[in-house]
């Protein structure tokens, strides 16, 4: 990661351009600005961006294939700015390749929050090898170790338990689709299968959760999918 | 296959239960006589219903002023009676309207079998009491033994008393409960002389006729042995339904042949009778062949009489057509696998049955294995009438004026041929001219001209000529000869021309349909269709025909153009109008419901409900004819199609435009929503952004800072809020189930208004074996969200806001508690308004967030209230229906 991380917003509204870039601070970060889905993705090529804010109601291209697009030729991290609402265009945006997403309104302090935690997942991969353990609270994972700690006592976790929770903390903070996990976990056949990550879902919250019902770690993104939250 | 149960007793149950859905249940308390106490069992009971709670009131109870029995009237409430007035004396009856406007559990009605006053609705008072239990009102009721119909004649056998007043057998078969009340015959003669019994004619007359103790024992026998048929009956179908079918065999079915002679009814009867004991399947069936269809009017009233004779004792009748009744009866009977034919013994002379052949002979040789009984009767009112027909009923003087100018020619031509021909050439000449009088003139003309050709040969021809003597007895046989061949031939002749002009009718009334058809389809206004059949109607039948189509709008009847159809209803045929159209059925002059109208009312039933009614008034003599009938329902028919086709057209057409409509409002509202959450996010993210500033010293500016931001959040939640009702309010709106954990959903639910409820002590109690819910989670995490706003916002900081989930049998239950202040009575319900606020002055929110979980339920086919805590405080209890069948998820 740069110094100053590259910014790259693309929006058609020029209000909601203007507000980003105020919400960034000119001495922390470079910021370009494209009002249509064309001109982006020449600005994405121009400037090799370290993220890309994208609307998802452009004036020419869909923002979902503005993103499948840039899936093409770069893996540049891509966060979506959509209504709520509007989750079925979230997902297509998601699983054509985007990192995660803001729901419209959104504050200035959660749109830093997803950038700050998107660019250390970029580092990360980046990075030879994936940070070896996540924690939160009193929850540790040990993802070379395979181990699981809550409150420093060790949890034993199913294979496809720890398939998922792995595959979670190697996104963590940033959301997952039920598909993308469905297809890492259990193979591109159960793509549809939702109701396996609502029981298996559940039955790590009972294992790793002081209060299931209300999780500290593993929060749901109705209609969309799953995040492991980070501090 | 041998335990495989009968289908058609499969279905009898169905129905059985069917019925049993819904439908009022009746008690039928049946006597063998009057005075056997039936109104004191019934209303001893009805006293006992009262007692156990029910709402009972008496529809109709004889005053006979007993005093015991009405000591026993007393503490229940009487439906007020209906006055008629019958030509200037008023009389009281039960008020049907009046009893079903004040809907009460159980009727009590006495007298069954009672016949109604002109001027209500249905002709009889069992009629009433249908329409009470299909108005899923309880009845109780009385009646004596000899109103059963089928055993109307057995009962006119025993006391030489024909009653007329009868009730279909299927109502006491098909009642729920039946209780005979019954003392000995000794007893009630006992009573009768103690003047306990009110008879309506002199007590000595009804004593000597009626109430003999040989009489009292034979209804007596009959009515106990019914009722024991009945129960024989109900055990065997309640076998059948635990699966014993052991002792049933095929199914029975009789087909009894109604033909156009009293007998018939006579006939119906017993097979009434035999269908009864036997548990078989009655089908009547009349053929309507060519000779049928040349039946005096009187004739054809019978067949239709013994007809619905057979249905009203639950048969099923069938109109066949052919040339050959016997061949068509029985090719219906194979192909109905009937068991047994019925047939009326014929009462003809046996020399016509020498010529023409017997039916039953006839039958009974082609029958195969299928039994025919045969019936007698006493009745002899001999063969059927022939038609003649109307235009020939009066003096045919023409036609005898043709016979005698034809008998005049063929003697012109036969004194010219005299000296050259062979006498018995001349006999051709005569036959010729009698053959053309029959084809063109009536029978009796062609009769005429054979008796005179008959005479004019003998007088001019045969000698001695001049003189009707005749000298040779030879020529004796000759006459005899000639007159045999002429009647013979006019006889052949006139049929043959009857059948064509009963073709061309059948032809005529064909292609009339036909056309009504072809232009129907080709109209798709529904004003036009009606006018068009109605001057249709009026051609064919000769009637004043008006059609009155039901507006979907409004469920009225509306009627075309006035000016098209001259048909003008009083203001108590709309009253008819309105029955036929909530029950499908026909009513009006001619039926047993409501036949004081004037017109006939018939409905229009298309396959989703009746569409309308078409009204026809007679202008000559009403049209009793069930052939005839029967073609105007086709009409009614080819009507209701094509108005249920314009309906569809319409249907579509909507849909069309709602499907329009839909896209339209949803472009709209994802513009809207974009255009307001666009700004807004830029307001409260600039907001956010002030506030953190820290160039922002002053206090102040800090606070207005503050305001902004908590404002647009607001904004943008009532934004949320208006957007999500109006999606939801549409009705139309397509929910993305898919199977969801409530933990999750609350979990999730709970972390959206954490900064809400910060103030807020927050607990939940979730049950372990909730399943998961095909539902939409984001409508049902809202509806959570929702709550619990509502909760962060109405109830004071410090307040314990309680999530928990259980189930219960087939549901899940969701509740939001809190032990806040408690809602103003009659606010529970109020609350789930569109817009309203628990008091004038509240100033926080829009009162849509609760609008929206009730609408969020409500499309999931779930429900939510509100209950005042009695700890304090408000419960807010959603319920989702369970999925059926959770799927498996495999382990590991």
């Amino acid at each position: 990661m740069a110094d100053r991380p590259k910014i790259v917003v693309i929006d058609d509204e020029v209000q909601m351009r203007r507000f980003l870039r105020a919400s960034f601070d000119p001495s922390d970060s470079e910021f370009f600005e494209a009002e249509n889905g064309t001109e982006g993705i020449r600005l994405v090529a121009r400037t090799n961006p370290d993220v890309v804010l994208l609307d998802l109601g452009l004036p020419d291209i869909d923002g979902i294939d503005v993103a499948r697009q840039l899936r093409e030729w770069t893996q540049v991290p891509i966060i979506v700015l959509s209504a709520r609402g509007r989750e079925k265009d979230k997902i297509e945006a998601l699983d054509a390749g985007a990192d995660d997403y803001l729901t419209k309104p959104f504050g200035v302090g959660e749109l830093l929050a997803r950038i700050r935690v998107t660019l250390r997942h970029v580092a990360r991969s980046k990075g030879a090898e994936a940070e070896p353990v996540y924690e939160s609270g009193e929850l540790k994972v040990d993802l070379p170790m395979r181990r699981v700690f809550v409150a420093c006592k060790e949890v034993h976790l199913t294979p496809i338990e720890f398939k998922l929770l792995s595959m979670l903390v190697r996104h963590q903070g940033m959301v997952l689709t039920h598909r993308q996990l469905l297809m890492e976990v259990w193979g591109p056949a159960y793509c549809e299968e939702t109701h396996y990550l609502r029981v298996y879902m559940g039955q790590l919250r009972h294992k790793l959760e002081s209060e299931p019902a209300r999780p500290k770690h593993i929060a749901t993104e109705p209609g969309v999918g799953y995040r492991l939250l980070v501090d | 296959m041998a335990d495989r149960p009968d289908p058609d007793a499969l279905l009898a149950q169905l129905k059985e239960e069917e019925r049993s859905n819904g439908r009022g249940r009746i008690k039928i308390y049946l006597g063998m006589a009057a005075g056997v106490g039936k109104t004191y069992a019934m209303l001893s009971d009805g006293q006992e219903a009262k007692r156990r709670g029910e709402d009972v009131v008496i529809g109709y109870v004889e005053p006979h002023g007993r005093p015991e029995t009405e000591a026993l009237t007393v503490g229940l409430e009487q439906v007020p009676l209906a006055t008629h007035d019958y030509r200037g004396v008023s009389i009281k009856e039960f008020d049907l309207d009046a009893a079903v406007r004040r809907k009460p559990q159980l009727v009590l009605v006495d007298e069954l079998a009672h016949s109604n006053a002109p001027g209500a609705r249905h002709k009889k008072r069992w009629q009433d009491v249908q329409e009470l239990l299909q108005e899923g009102i309880d009845v109780f009721t009385t009646v004596n033994i000899q109103h059963i119909e089928s055993l109307n004649d057995v009962v006119a056998q025993i006391t030489g008393i024909v009653v007329t007043e009868t009730i279909p057998d299927s109502l006491v078969y098909d009642a729920d409960e039946v209780e005979v009340v019954d003392i000995p015959p000794q007893e009630l003669i006992q009573r009768l002389h103690e003047g306990k019994v009110y008879v309506p004619t002199k007590v000595d007359q009804a004593l000597s006729s009626f109430f003999k103790k040989s009489n009292l024992s034979a209804l007596r026998e009959l009515a106990l042995r019914h009722t024991a048929e009945r129960v024989d009956r109900q055990v065997r179908t309640y076998r059948a339904a635990e699966g014993a079918l052991e002792p049933w065999h095929t199914k029975e079915r009789i087909v009894v042949c109604v033909g156009p002679n009293k007998m018939s009814l006579r006939v119906v009867r017993a097979a009434a009778r035999m269908a009864g004991t036997l548990h078989a399947e009655l089908i009547a069936v009349s053929v309507d062949s060519p000779r049928q269809s040349m039946l005096g009017e009187a004739d054809r009233v019978r067949v239709v009489e013994a007809l619905r004779l057979a249905e009203n004792l639950g048969a099923e009748t069938v109109t066949l057509s052919g040339q050959d009744i016997v061949s068509e009866v029985i090719r219906f009977a194979q192909s109905r696998n009937v068991t047994t034919i019925m047939v009326g013994k014929p009462i003809r002379h046996r020399w016509r049955e020498l010529v023409f052949g017997s039916v039953v002979d006839t039958m009974v040789r082609h029958s195969g294995d299928i039994n025919v009984l045969v019936i007698t009767g006493t009745d002899t009112t001999g063969t059927p009438q022939r038609l003649i027909p109307k235009q020939t009923e009066r003096t045919d003087w023409r036609g005898y004026g043709l016979a005698a100018g034809v008998t005049l020619a063929a003697t012109g031509i036969c004194s010219l041929m005299f000296n050259r021909f062979e006498r018995i050439n001349l006999v051709m000449v005569y036959l010729l001219g009698v053959t053309y009088v029959a084809s063109r003139k009536s029978r009796w003309a062609a009769t005429l001209a054979a008796f005179l050709a008959v005479g004019t040969f003998d007088f001019f021809f045969v000698p001695p000529t001049k003189s009707f003597a005749v000298s040779d007895v030879q020529y004796i046989f000759t006459f005899a000869v000639m007159l045999v061949v002429a009647l013979l031939t006019s006889t052949l002749t006139a049929r043959l021309r009857e059948q064509t002009v009963a073709a061309s009718i059948r032809e005529r009334r064909t292609a009339a349909l036909f056309n009504l058809s072809r232009k129907l389809s080709a109209t798709r206004s529904r004003i036009e269709i009606g006018t068009f059949t109605a001057a249709k109607i009026k051609e064919v039948f000769g009637c004043d025909v008006g059609v009155l189509i039901k507006s979907r709008a409004t469920g009225k009847l509306f009627s075309g153009p006035e000016s098209e159809s001259k048909f003008e209803f009083k203001p108590n045929e709309n009253a008819v109008a309105l029955w036929v159209l909530d029950h499908g059925k026909m009513a009006g002059a001619g039926t047993d419901t409501l036949p004081g109208s004037e017109g006939l009312f018939l409905p229009l039933n298309a396959e989703n409900g009746c569409v309308g009614v078409l009204a026809v008034k007679w202008t000559g003599d009403p049209v009793r004819d069930p052939a005839q009938l029967h073609f105007l329902e086709n009409f009614a028919n080819q009507l209701a199609v094509a108005v249920e086709r314009t309906n569809l057209a319409k249907d579509s057409h909507q849909a069309m435009l709602q499907v329009e409509k839909e896209r339209l409002r949803n472009s709209l509202l994802s513009s809207v929503s974009h255009d307001l959450r666009t700004p807004l996010t830029i307001i409260s993210g600039a907001a956010d952004r002030l506030r953190e500033s820290v160039h922002l010293t002053d206090s102040r500016d800090l606070e207005l800072a503050q305001a902004i931001a908590v404002e647009s959040e607001r904004l943008g939640r009532q934004v949320r809020n208006l957007l999500d009702m109006t999606r939801l309010d549409s009705g139309g709106v397509e929910l993305n189930r898919e199977w969801q954990s409530i933990e999750e959903l609350v979990g999730s639910a709970l972390s959206r208004t954490e900064h809400l409820l910060q103030c807020h002590i927050v607990k939940t109690e979730l049950a372990a074996d909730i399943p998961l819910l095909m539902v939409d989670g984001v409508l049902v995490e809202q509806a959570i969200v929702n709550l619990l706003e509502n909760a962060a916002r109405h109830t004071p900081a410090g307040t314990e806001v309680k999530v928990s989930a259980h189930t219960t049998p087939g549901q899940v239950i969701l509740e939001v508690a809190n032990n806040g202040p408690c809602l103003a009575e009659g606010e529970e319900d109020r609350i789930f308004d569109k817009f309203y606020r628990t008091s004038p002055k509240a100033t926080q929110g829009f009162g849509l967030g609760l609008t929206i979980c009730k609408s969020i339920m409500e499309a999931h086919g779930g429900t939510i209230r509100a209950i005042n805590n009695q700890e304090g405080g408000v419960s807010f209890m959603m319920t989702l229906p369970m999925s059926e069948s959770v799927p498996e998820v495999p382990l590991g």
